[in-house]
């Protein structure tokens, strides 16, 4: 690989030991994908939040995260040398007012604190979100960034059109700290367009139907690049959101256009280059069938105990519409309500009287983390339903439970009734 | 017995050689991976409850959560990670697992590796050379 006289002066030690980890680390990875040189990158998020276990086993914030967020056995000074590049964390593992309720330890918690502690000591922004682009980190087109979380890196390089991979704990940690990343993957042009054809051919309207087209879409075309044709009704960010956060879940789609309404394609012909499609695929009425009775597969027991809402984070306005269907309701005596939400933007819905209305119908407003990412249900829950096609495809993976997917008011319906009652119409 | 040779490039050098544990399936880390043992655990994977330890890993890539690479670190650190590594398609996942996975590993081989090697064929990874030298079992 070719190094700039300022990554070879890191790479040799001038700025520091942490960031000539970072740099070593860089170049191993940057080899091992085949990338010829390294790109500026002013935007990074990555995943820095200590396991207990590691802790315990490696005695420093340091020890661990030159270890695990550096392949370092030496131990550098990760927060004392600070971040070159700004910085982001993304989700952690626990609300820090519901912990318990998520079933975390005293001990846990305080880990959680001194971890925020030495991050914020080193530079890293909290933002504790799968969303940082709901919250004030919205790359521009073209900007070259080193995002983790699958959601997040599809959604700022297709609706945006900023350009990053996705990247692993500790690629998004050396760029932390060096400003750098290999120049590799979706960071060049021709890798940004388009692969697979799909034709549109029955209504996407409703959140549940970007969910159902996303989890389409990963299914087919896996880690390539899906052009989406004969949309007719405009999206919105919540849809598109919803959208990548299901295709990247069940393919590993990082990039996509929808042409006249993503940020780097007008027309299909423009998506694809000068580029024939690899494959041309329909989403009909059958397909749209296909990927709900994938969704719905560990479902069968209508009796619903929890109400998950806010995978990937939820905006504002979903918090708003989730309000105006549950203003005045009160939960069934079985179910649990759980929304997560951006910390930033909790302090908007607590102002709003939003989280009031919430917690007047016996649910929870959180932030920070997400069941899948911090590994926690209610006590005892067997049966969730949630708007999400993410938190669908995952948590019954990992948590051994049964997911319905459905719209928004099948879910309020849901947490009101203890009963799922929604459908494919 | 027969030898066949394949020629690709290097993603982490070193030489290596084992037991090959082949699939043609892609594999995940985070959800996919146990580092306690180094077993297998996505229900769906022709390979669930088998252990990478010690194998040479022969697989198309790496798939899933941007967690990959960590929850192989882990597996490493607990001395439970592959000898090495073969496959053919580049991601990110699969670089960086590689390079924290501290093991030989080779990709963009000649010939497919998923119909040349099958499990328990002696395979030997010269990954500076970018050569893989298959015994059939």
């Amino acid at each position: 690989m070719r190094l700039t006289d300022d990554e070879k002066a890191m790479l040799d030690g001038k700025e520091g030991r942490a960031r000539q980890k970072a740099m070593d680390l860089l170049v191993r990875y940057g080899e091992a994908l085949g990338a010829e040189r390294l790109v500026d990158t002013n935007n990074v998020g990555g995943f820095m939040v200590a396991k207990k276990h590691h802790m315990d086993e490696l005695g420093s914030f340091d020890a661990l995260f030159s270890e695990f967020n550096l392949d370092s056995s030496e131990v550098v000074e990760f927060a004392k040398d600070k971040v070159k590049a700004f910085s982001c964390q993304f989700e952690t593992t626990m609300d820090p007012e519901f912990w318990q309720i998520q079933g975390k330890s005293q001990e846990d918690y305080e880990l959680m604190l001194a971890n925020e502690k030495y991050l914020a000591s080193g530079g890293v922004a909290l933002m504790c979100t799968c969303t940082p682009y709901l919250v004030g980190n919205v790359p521009i087109k073209g900007e070259h960034c080193a995002w983790m979380e699958s959601s997040a890196v599809v959604y700022i390089n297709s609706v945006l059109g900023a350009r990053t991979n996705a990247e692993g704990n500790s690629s998004s940690t050396a760029a932390m700290l060096t400003g750098k990343i290999p120049y590799w993957g979706f960071h060049i042009d021709e890798n940004r367009l388009g692969t697979h054809l799909i034709d549109v051919e029955c209504a996407v309207e409703n959140q549940m139907d970007w969910g159902l087209l996303g989890y389409y879409a990963g299914t087919m075309v896996k880690e390539r690049v899906p052009v989406i044709n004969g949309i007719k009704k405009l999206p919105n960010l919540i849809k598109l959101k919803q959208f990548g956060a299901a295709a990247a879940s069940s393919g590993g789609v990082e990039m996509y256009h929808i042409p006249g309404i993503t940020a780097e394609a007008r027309t299909v012909e423009e998506a694809f280059g000068n580029r024939q499609p690899v494959e041309r695929l329909r989403f009909g009425k059958e397909e749209r069938q296909m990927a709900y009775e994938a969704l719905n597969s560990t479902a069968k027991d209508t009796n619903v105990d929890f109400v998950m809402f806010g995978c990937p984070h939820a905006s504002i306005e979903e918090i708003w519409e989730i309000c105006k269907l549950l203003e005045g309701k009160r939960l069934h005596e079985n179910t649990v309500l759980w929304v997560f939400t951006p910390r930033g933007l909790r302090e908007i819905a607590d102002r709003n009287g939003f989280t009031k209305i919430i917690n007047d119908a016996g649910g929870v407003l959180m932030s920070d983390t997400c069941p899948a990412l911090g590994q926690f249900i209610p006590k005892g829950i067997k049966v969730m339903a949630t708007n999400s096609g993410k938190q669908a495809h995952y948590l019954p993976n990992i948590k051994g439970i049964q997911a319905w997917y459905g719209t928004t008011e099948e879910c309020i319906d849901a947490a009101v009734t203890g009963q799922w009652r929604g459908g494919l119409k | 017995m027969k030898t066949v040779v394949l020629h690709g490039r290097k993603v982490v050098g070193g030489v290596v050689e084992g037991e090959a544990l082949v699939t043609t399936e892609m594999v995940s880390g985070w959800g996919g991976i146990n580092p306690a043992d180094g077993k297998i655990i996505d229900v769906r994977h022709e390979l669930h409850g088998q252990s990478v330890k010690g194998k040479i890993l022969v697989f198309p890539g790496a798939k899933g959560s941007s967690g990959w690479s960590s929850l192989f670190h882990y597996t490493r650190r607990n001395g439970n990670a592959p000898s090495g590594l073969i496959f053919n398609v580049m991601n990110t996942k699969a670089a960086l697992g590689s390079v924290v996975i501290h093991a030989p590993a080779v990709t963009g081989l000649n010939q497919n590796p998923l119909e040349i090697i099958q499990s328990g064929d002696w395979v030997k990874i010269d990954a500076d050379q970018g050569i893989v030298e298959v015994t059939k079992k």
